[in-house]
């Protein structure tokens, strides 16, 4: 059947807007060629918007021996060894220039008594690092690069949902799409497309997450040949709302922590004290997680099964300025003044390490013609992220990843999908509407309740190869799934088209965590407690045929003059 | 756990002439918000139900609507501070697309006029700035651009001819004013194509805004009064005209 779709040309496809795709779009753009940015929200929507504690940069304006050799072995360290050292780098290298532009930009920072960027302290990173908005910096950040994009010839499609990318022989040459608020259906031809779609938290239940992170991007790429990396390191941020139920797993800042909190278990125990004497509160987030967790779990918990996070000693004033956001989402959401009591925290889903495999320099993927910037790539962080490195990351590798492909399209031609691979993809997309179908929300309650039991901070073989029967049975229910109505602004259909992504990124998730039979970082397993350096490796998952591939590959050697940067691993 | 009815406007422009609001009854927990109660008829009841959400923690500003008739965020407004009976309807200043969902886009076409910020080239790099001199500025900046503003703001909705941008877009304008490292001034802009002479401070617009902006006070009236300093003053007035006029001689001279 003939299938009605627009066509759309352009030279650079970005499908995401949040700060990697604004980024990217900026970097495009002033290259010369023609920027397209699709988003299956509206523009200054995405999930950047809730980064709240800042981005990390050493100006070294508070700590004058910050530099970016200190922030390099703060960021590889804590990754546990196995980031990837030229992002590291180039992270460490770049951020103050990515910040001082956010600035020129017109972005607002709060300041030092001299004036300069102000910069707080925050977990794992040794000296006062994170350049800061108040606990609102990434609606600063997206709002500046939004107003940026705003003001170039950048051409933009918001609420329009990318559902499939369109090859010819190996190479990406555009994407199908449709606009969730008119239901058309677009076929997008490009010389190079960037992923910048973010996480996939919401395959679990509790989360920091919006509801745009289902791992879209990871299901793109990865049917489309692309290579994931390191999908197992999930970060589980230690202090999210528990109460009320309504906002269970929603962010409590770091900067509480950066800025004096403590935490204490039901005893009043300041509990961290225990687990990390020297670097206490604000050591590293896979750390305090379990730590967290750890109290919970020995009863030492809060009545709504969380521990407590206390500022209150540091007054009013102080809260309020520092913490205004978080001031305000305790006494709308909880009723809680922070000023006088003490929160309610527990550890909620927040990062995923893993993701698209790329290259440091110019972010491209091993799929000609696709790159991938943002949370959806991986290598930079390793086991484990730092605070404010993923603003960093956005602005560095969003940067990077505009300017490579742009740099990429100057060779490449523009080229003719074919018609039967885009009408069949739409053919695919609207098959989801019918009466019969199974509710797609039933299926994602299944997923998220399995991750979240399964395949939570502490793993076990057990339940691992428990979530991956689950995951596997709902991979076959998948295509069940089906709502009524019809095409426009249909959310429903929108879940059924996320559903697949979504499974994409569990059966990772859970392959990979299955072979790391140890525990690093974010990824720590009760069955195997300790760092074994035979593992000291990046976890690749490729696409055969209908079937998942793993294979444990070593971690790019680190040059001399960097190695000595490196504080050496022990076991 | 108690009970309400949750009555939700539907309509699909294109097939419906009119809307009509539907009933739907939903369970309720502690300290339940109304997108809460939303998604479950979603959920649970009607998938085809259109809403738009993204984060659910009052920081993207998507889930606007007319909460019993109050421009509020559906994820900021419990339940409990309404009784068990409310009404949710769409934005009304704005397009509908379908149910709760309206067509915002109107406003970037707008946010692409007013000029961009534009950085004084006479400071030093890196700029020094004094904490208090980004405190104004900063106000504007917690706009999270939810429109409730737009859509309370009797200009917008009853008197589209008037060209008024809207409260939003003076905010928008003013944060760039009162950066410290602006060049600009926006006012001219904002008094000969934005339609700022048209708002007659009502304060509706500060009243509905949930970053408690002071959008009238703090962002309008300064605008206002720039404008009217530097282009109803008499005074000014004369001293303008003189110069253009000497202007003028001496453009004649040449």
């Amino acid at each position: 059947m003939a299938e009605k779709y627009i066509d759309y040309e352009t030279d650079i496809l970005i499908i995401g807007a949040g700060g990697a795709g604004l980024r990217a779009a900026i970097a495009g753009f002033d290259s010369g060629v023609r920027v397209t940015v699709v988003t299956k929200s509206l523009l200054g929507k995405a999930h950047t918007v809730m980064a709240e504690g800042g981005i990390a940069a050493s100006l070294g304006n508070l700590d004058s021996k910050d530099n970016w050799e200190v922030h390099f072995n703060d960021t590889f360290v804590e990754g546990v060894y196995i980031s990837n050292w030229r992002m590291a780098e180039l992270l460490a290298r770049e951020a103050p220039d990515r910040v001082y532009e956010l600035e020129q930009y017109g972005a607002l920072f709060d300041r030092t008594p001299e004036g300069k960027i102000s910069q707080r302290a925050f977990g794992a990173h040794t000296y006062r690092r994170l350049c800061h908005v108040g606990d609102r910096t990434g609606l600063e950040l997206i709002k500046t690069l939004e107003d940026q994009v705003l003001h170039r010839d950048i051409k933009f499609f918001d609420e329009m949902y990318i559902t499939k990318l369109l090859k010819k022989g190996d190479r990406v040459i555009g994407a199908v799409g449709i606009k969730l608020n008119s239901g058309e259906f677009y076929a997008f031809r490009a010389k190079a497309v960037i992923v910048a779609t973010g996480g996939c938290g919401k395959i679990y239940k509790v989360t920091s997450n919006s509801w745009e992170s289902t791992g879209d991007g990871l299901g793109l790429a990865f049917n489309a040949g692309a290579e994931l990396m390191d999908m197992e390191m999930i970060q589980f941020h230690p202090t999210g709302m528990v109460y009320p139920p309504g906002v269970r797993g929603l962010l409590v800042t770091e900067g509480v922590r950066g800025d004096g909190g403590i935490l204490l278990n039901s005893e009043g125990e300041r509990f961290m004290l225990r687990y990390s004497p020297k670097k206490k509160e604000l050591d590293a987030r896979d750390i305090v997680a379990r730590a967290n967790y750890a109290e919970i779990m020995a009863g030492r918990g809060t009545p709504h099964g969380g521990v407590y996070l206390d500022i209150s000693h540091k007054g009013a004033d102080y809260i309020k300025t520092k913490l205004p956001s978080m001031y305000a989402q305790f006494k709308d959401f909880a009723g809680v003044d922070i000023t006088k009591e003490k929160m309610e925290v527990a550890p909620t889903v927040h990062y995923q390490m893993g993701g698209i495999k790329v290259d440091p320099d110019t972010t491209r993927t091993n799929v000609e013609g696709l790159f991938a910037a943002g949370e959806v790539a991986s290598g930079l962080h390793g086991g484990n992220r730092l605070g404010g490195n993923s603003l960093a990351d956005i602005l560095v590798f969003g940067r990077r990843s505009g300017l490579g492909a742009a740099e990429y399209t100057k060779k490449a031609t523009l080229e003719d999908p074919s018609k039967s691979d885009i009408e069949g993809e739409i053919a695919r997309v609207k098959s989801y509407l019918r009466d019969d179908g199974r509710n797609p929300y039933e299926v994602i309650e299944e997923l998220s309740s399995n991750m979240s039991e399964n395949v939570g901070i502490i793993r076990t073989e057990t339940n691992l190869q428990k979530a991956l029967i689950k995951i596997l049975e709902l991979k076959s229910a998948a295509p069940k799934v089906g709502v009524r109505g019809d095409l426009k602004y249909n959310k429903g259909l929108l879940a059924c088209l996320e559903i697949p992504n979504m499974l994409t990124a569990a059966e990772a998730i859970v392959r990979g965590a299955i072979t790391r039979k140890e525990s690093r970082g974010a990824h720590a397993r009760s069955d195997y407690p300790k760092k074994d350096p035979n593992f000291k490796k990046n976890i690749i998952y490729k696409k055969s045929g209908d079937e998942m591939k793993l294979e444990l590959r070593p971690v790019p050697e680190m040059p001399e003059n960097l190695k000595k940067l490196v504080d050496p691993e022990e076991y | 756990m108690g009970k309400i009815t949750l009555s939700i406007y539907r309509r699909d422009p294109a097939v419906e002439a009119e809307g009509k609001f539907v009933d739907y009854e939903v369970p309720t927990e502690d300290g339940m918000v109304v997108l809460d109660a939303v998604k479950y008829v979603e959920t649970n009841i009607d998938p085809t139900l259109s809403l738009r959400w993204n984060c659910k923690a009052g920081k993207c500003g998507s889930c606007s609507a007319e909460i019993n008739y109050k421009p509020s965020l559906m994820c900021k407004t419990r339940i409990d501070t309404l009784g068990d009976h409310i009404k949710v309807a769409p934005m009304g200043a704005f397009p509908l697309i379908k149910d709760l969902v309206t067509d915002v886009s109107a406003n970037w076409e707008m946010l692409k006029k007013i000029p961009v910020f534009t950085p004084r080239q006479d400071a030093p790099k890196p700029w020094i700035i004094a904490q208090i001199d980004i405190e104004r500025s900063k106000e504007f900046k917690k706009c999270i651009e939810c429109f409730l503003c737009q859509d309370v703001c009797h200009v917008v909705r009853e008197h589209s001819g008037t060209g008024y941008f809207g409260p939003r877009h003076i905010v928008k304008a003013a944060s760039a004013d009162m950066h410290p490292m602006d060049a600009l001034d926006r006012s001219e802009f904002l008094d000969a194509n934005a339609g700022l002479g048209f708002c007659n401070i009502t304060k509706c617009c500060t009243e509905v805004c949930p970053e408690d902006i002071h959008i009238t006070d703090n962002a309008i009236i300064p605008e206002k009064e720039r404008a009217v300093n530097a282009f109803y003053d008499p005074i000014a007035m004369i001293a303008r005209s003189r110069r253009r006029k000497k202007e003028a001689k001496n453009n004649g001279k040449q």
